[in-house]
């Protein structure tokens, strides 16, 4: 299996809020021993019966396949679907506290306003930045925030949706 | 989800209802060995007779009673543990049921639920470790759930591709009153919902293929035999409509009768040549309700190199899993078979018949081989060939009711080589999991359910030690399950094995101090019979059939036979060892293929 036959996958799972259900997807991960890149999981129905799980994975198109169908035939799952066969958005969150002053603070700042990234907090000597945007996005900003005191960051994980009319359910 | 169709009705006690649900489940007999947590189960048992109670011996037993119970009649069977250790000791079992998509519901006790978390006496965290270890697993929380959960249980199990399902009962739900209803007569799941019916496009390009084959094999595995006798029926009919070849899997054993002469034996790695040579040479290949395991495909990359292949499966992730196909059936085994049958009967293209004699000459070489061959010294106090043990047995066995279990090691080889099964659901063995100490309890589930079939268990002397203490449950119950037990003093599939990849280093292979078999019959109040050379053979086996009692038939057998054909870890199927009687000469395991089980 060469690693040019990979292929990144973000799958949207939606499943029964019971618990245990994110015990049950993540298990079938690991025991079967498919990546996991990014996982993020909330209630989404008004009554909070359904949860979305979305799941970024990696691996050749038959084991992409094997994961979807391996989701889909746990009990509590509903629907599954393969976000990245077609068009697709995905964004995600990130808090970050870049600690720093003299020249580096007013870098960062710089910076953070170049990627629209706000300031939530801040003190005489730190930033928290809020940033959202796709993942390479907030890995682009962190990579630039590094070297000017990058000293705690929080993610969301990827929240994912097709393009145009399609839905999950 | 919908279960429910009545109005609720308030019952005295969760265990009340709990019961209640398994009777209109259609349970009539629980294998269970009690515990604190499942008293009040106990006891609710304890007031009513419909649903007979077998105390087994070990929760591992009870398991694989239930397994016996259910491969043997298609309906669900039904466990029922303590927790913490009882649930623990149950793990095997359920595993081995998973594997071989056996349909069961194990009842198991928890801590009561203001306990849960706390660490509390013979508390464990069931549904976390029997999470990978069922189909489904359920917690029950409140009152209201109990009765809901039981029916969804029974759905999950027996559905789609069956398997197990635990719930898990926390003391205190068991001793509330809970409300009961009655499970809906078209039960719907909210988000469980398998795919039974075939796709008929499908259907069609599979048939176009089958029609025009030259070179077909079918390939039908236990999915044909969970799906109920009518699908065997129908893929005899099928089979015979086509005048193809057919293999079955060691799972599959018994969906078609073998003595049909388009029955080419079961394939894999003991398969017979013709079997596995022509599932290798074959251009269109037919799988029904098997998974491409790989006892069955041998190095992936070298499988049926140059054959179309149509995988009908009702899980979709058995589908393209292991092996790439080119038409893909989703759909329960029954309703693919009729539709097949229909099909092929409404497709009017006429099958190459020239392409399919010459086809069938070529079979008929590989069958000349007569790969399964043994020879039986017949001088007198000649040791026994446990080949010949097998096929002794089987002809005394002839045109009775007989079930067959196995252990698990060259015993359950010989077992699928030389016994011939005519008719689905009579043999039973571990195929998935390769579970030593299932033959005993999983026998003792067929005999409950058939008292009065001939119920034998064909073991290996190191197997049958595993779950020996269920001669217990045979002597109470009075059940008269017969240990056929092919003694070769070795544990014979390790032997083999470091014989062939090894260099011959027995290392903890031999079976030291073992008990006097006869004796220990004895000691659980059975039989003990003993051949020790080929002129005590048929007689020891017609005295075995002819008891009433539990039996355990000591056959010292050969300690040296190994089981052939064989195709070695990582080898292809057209490079499979024929055994000594044939002096060809085989490939050289690699190193790939050592890493392999
Ligand atoms: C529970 C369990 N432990 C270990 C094994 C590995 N194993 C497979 S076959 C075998 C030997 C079985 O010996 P025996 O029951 O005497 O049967 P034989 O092969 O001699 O017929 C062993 C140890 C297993 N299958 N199951």
């Amino acid at each position: 299996m060469s690693e040019t036959n990979l292929r990144s996958a973000t799958i949207s799972v939606l499943v029964e809020n019971e618990s245990g259900v994110l015990a049950r997807v993540i298990g079938l991960f690991s025991g079967r021993g498919y990546n996991i890149d990014n996982l993020t999981v909330a209630p989404v129905e008004r009554d909070g019966s359904k949860s979305r799980i979305t799941v970024v994975t990696r691996g050749t198109a038959m084991v992409i396949e094997q994961i979807k169908a391996q989701l889909d035939r746990l009990v509590p799952v509903y629907k599954v679907l393969d976000l990245s066969e077609g068009p697709h958005l995905a964004r995600e969150l990130a808090l970050i506290k870049v600690l720093g002053t003299g020249e580096k603070r007013a870098e960062a700042l710089r910076l953070a306003d170049a990627f629209r990234a706000r300031v939530i907090d801040a003190t005489t000597e730190s930033f928290t930045f809020e940033l959202t945007g796709a993942t390479d996005k907030l890995d682009a900003f962190l990579e630039l925030m590094r070297p000017l005191g990058l000293a705690e960051v929080s993610r969301t994980g990827v929240a994912a949706i097709a393009r145009g009319t399609t839905t999950i359910s | 989800m919908d279960h429910t169709n009545t109005a609720p009705e308030l019952m005295n006690s969760g265990a009340e209802a709990l019961l209640r649900a398994l009777k209109a489940q259609g349970v009539d007999v629980i294998f269970g060995y009690p515990g604190g947590a499942v008293l009040p189960i106990y006891d609710a048992i304890f007031q009513q007779n419909e649903i007979r109670h077998i105390l087994v011996r070990h929760e591992q037993a009870a398991v694989h009673a239930a397994e016996g119970y259910a491969r043997s009649t298609g309906k669900v069977g039904c466990v029922l543990v303590t927790s913490g250790p009882g649930a623990t000791n149950a793990v095997t079992g359920l595993v081995d049921a998973l594997m071989d998509s056996i349909p069961l519901v194990c009842l198991c006790g928890q801590v009561p639920t203001h306990l849960i978390g706390n660490d509390a006496f013979q508390e464990a965290d069931t549904t976390g470790i029997t999470r990978p270890a069922t189909k489904h697993n359920y917690l029950v929380k409140q009152s209201g759930d109990l009765v809901r959960v039981v029916h969804e249980a029974f759905l999950v199990a027996r559905t789609g591709r069956p398997g197990p399902v635990l719930i898990d009962l926390p003391k205190d739900i068991l001793i509330a009153p809970a409300p009961y209803e009655e499970p809906a007569a078209q039960p719907v799941h909210r988000s469980y919902r398998p795919q039974t019916a075939p796709d008929p496009r499908r259907i069609a390009e599979a048939v176009a293929l089958l029609k025009r084959a030259e070179r077909p094999v079918i390939y039908a595995g236990g999915g044909v035999i969970n799906a109920g006798p009518e699908a065997s029926r129908l893929l005899t009919e099928f089979t015979r409509l086509t005048g193809f070849p057919i293999t079955n899997t060691l799972m599959g054993l018994g969906a078609f009768p073998a003595s049909d002469p388009l029955f080419l034996g079961m394939l894999g790695m003991h398969g017979t040549y013709e079997a596995n040579l022509a599932m290798h040479g074959c251009d269109v290949m037919l799988n029904l309700g098997a998974r491409f395991d790989d006892r069955v495909t041998g190095r992936l990359n070298a499988f049926s190199p140059n054959s179309k292949k149509i995988h009908a499966d009702i899980d979709p992730a058995n589908v393209n899993k292991t092996v790439q196909v080119d038409v893909a059936i989703i759909g329960d085994a029954l309703a693919t078979l009729k539709a097949l049958i229909a099909a092929w009967k409404q497709d009017s293209t006429k099958t190459d018949k020239a392409a399919l004699a010459n086809w069938w000459a070529q079979i008929d070489v590989w069958r000349s081989k007569n790969s399964l061959r043994f020879t039986q010294p017949r001088d007198k106090g000649s040791i026994i060939k446990p080949q010949y043990a097998i096929e002794r047995l089987y002809q005394a066995t002839r045109g009775r009711e007989t079930y067959i279990t196995t252990e698990v090691g060259q015993h359950q080889m010989w077992a699928a080589q030389h016994f011939k099964f005519e008719k689905p659901n009579r043999w039973m063995t571990s195929g998935g999991l390769g579970t030593m100490g299932y033959g005993l309890p999983a026998a003792m589930g067929v005999q409950v359910a058939h008292p009065d079939a001939l119920v034998i268990d064909i073991a290996g002397e190191a197997s049958i030690l595993m779950n020996i203490q269920e001669m217990g449950t045979l002597a109470q119950y009075r059940l008269p399950v017969k240990i056929f037990i092919l003694n070769n003093q070795y544990m014979g599939m390790v032997r083999q094995w470091q014989e062939l990849l090894h260099g011959s280093r027995y290392s903890q292979s031999y079976s030291e101090a073992l008990p006097d078999f006869v004796k220990l019959a004895e000691s659980f109040h059975g039989v003990g019979l003993r051949a020790e050379s080929v002129d005590d053979l048929d007689r020891v086996i017609a005295e075995m059939i002819a008891i009433d009692k539990p039996v355990i038939a000591d056959i010292c057998v050969d300690q040296k036979e190994n089981v052939f054909p064989m195709i070695p870890s990582g080898a292809a199927h057209n490079e499979m060892l024929l055994g000594p009687e044939h002096k060809d000469e085989g490939p050289a395991v690699t190193n790939e293929g050592m890493a392999l089980v």
